[in-house]
């Protein structure tokens, strides 16, 4: 199976600021892909890079085994803050859509607008933020992408339409069997959804995998303050703190780890993003990316 | 038909709360042999999950041989776990009320019961893994 997105030394800098740094990546197709990281930290760039409004300063990226090309019939993108036109009808817009892709399904985008409750008569300017949100998923998966990326589309609405989003975005899913790539800093709506996970921060990518395996491999480690440690090897930190008498640790180990001196505790999503966000400050950028490897 | 709910905070993998969830409506009776279970569809629909979680989940219960997956049909409970100890969980329960009582009366406060229950739990169960 090809690619849904690859990666290689992709550099964007704009004039003298460098938004992503020497990204690699490969991403394997039919999954849902979540992009966390801070404010700042290129997640929109890669975004905009992978549906080709943007182009790399450096390295080379591939999406669906191809350059990307802006308007491309099947990589969706759905804009930060779900951006619509105001002076256009739900219908307006369904029409712009059709006429604009020749791979637009009518009937979808229909049963679609009907289910989430949009008038099609309505202005897009009058609509909600959580109507917004679906009139915009709407027309980008009626264009029948193999790829939709998404960016923070839910940030900015409240729970119930959050959560109303996200049931529509896994039925389209289910249903078509596209890959998604979304970004976001809700770890908790990703956790639900995505079962692929890249964190990136400060430029850069600190780690990406499968949701389960991330989950399987990492660890706490609570003991006895120590100043020096020993992990060994395949084993690598992703954060450390230490008090006058404890130390904690997060580690990623592919084999358990059968140690007596310390207490050993599963993290769950939320732990170990926080961790490669905050184990960025400390160590050096070398120390964490050994953990990818 | 079952429905399925996600507790996030529970640590325990989505997946694994389905199976369990299963498992449990089995074991209660309200899932029964020849029962449907909803699509992929209908569950991400509703529960706002990842449809391959749902598949996983599915998997692993046909693997275990309570249910099968009927290509265009959907996926039917084939067996129930419900002959094997409902009516000996009254007894059990009583003899654990019992016990709760003496714990108490010995001084130990709900964490500490709690505490002493699962330690005792996991060791047993690693003894006897």
């Amino acid at each position: 199976m090809t690619s849904a997105l690859v990666a290689d030394s992709l550099t964007k800098r704009y004039g003298r600021r460098t938004a992503l740094k020497d990204c690699t990546l490969d991403i394997p197709a039919g999954h849902v892909v979540g992009l966390v990281g801070p404010n700042g930290a290129g997640k929109s760039t890669l975004l905009q890079l992978a549906c080709g409004l943007l182009d790399p300063t450096a390295g080379r990226i591939e999406v669906l085994g191809t350059r990307p090309v802006s308007g491309s019939p099947r990589v969706g993108f759905v804009a930060q803050d779900t951006p619509v036109y105001a002076g256009l009808t739900v219908a307006d817009h369904l029409r712009m859509g059709a006429h604009l892709n020749p791979s637009w399904d009518a009937a979808l985008a229909e049963q679609r607008i009907a289910q989430v409750g949009l008038d099609p008569n309505q202005k897009a300017g009058k609509l909600s933020g959580g109507q917004r949100a679906q009139l915009a998923l709407t027309v980008a998966a009626a264009k029948r992408p193999n790829l939709l990326l998404l960016d923070e589309p839910v940030a900015a609405l409240d729970p119930l339409a959050r959560r109303t989003f996200l049931q529509g975005l896994m039925e389209l899913t289910a249903e078509q069997g596209m890959s998604i790539v979304m970004s976001s800093h809700l770890v908790a709506d990703l956790e639900r959804v995505c079962d692929y996970l890249i964190v990136l921060v400060a430029s850069q990518v600190r780690v990406a995998g499968d949701v389960d395996d991330l989950l399987a491999t990492h660890h706490r480690l609570v003991g006895q303050r120590r100043d020096t440690v020993d992990l060994g090897a395949g084993r690598a930190l992703v954060e450390q703190s230490h008090t006058d008498v404890q130390s904690t640790l997060v580690v990623r180990s592919t084999a358990p780890i059968v140690d007596p001196s310390w207490q050993v505790d599963q993290l769950d999503l939320e732990d170990i993003v926080l961790a490669y966000m905050s184990g960025a400050a400390g160590n050096g950028p070398d120390r964490v990316l050994e953990g990818q490897r | 038909m079952i429905e399925f709910h996600l507790d996030s905070r529970s640590g325990v993998a989505p997946y694994m709360q389905l199976i369990r969830q299963v498992r449990h409506a089995l074991r209660l009776g309200v899932l029964n042999e020849g029962d449907k279970l909803p699509t992929v569809k209908e569950v991400v629909a509703r529960v706002a999950i990842n449809p391959n979680t749902v598949s996983k989940a599915y998997r692993e219960l046909e693997y275990e041989g309570l249910v099968t997956a009927r290509p265009g049909l959907g996926t039917f409970v084939t067996r129930t776990l419900g002959s094997d100890s409902l009516s000996k969980h009254e007894p059990l329960r009583q003899a654990l009320t019992r016990w709760l009582t003496e714990a108490r009366e010995a001084g130990l406060d709900d964490e500490s019961i709690e505490a002493l229950f699962l330690s005792s739990f996991r060791a047993f169960s690693e003894a006897r893994a």
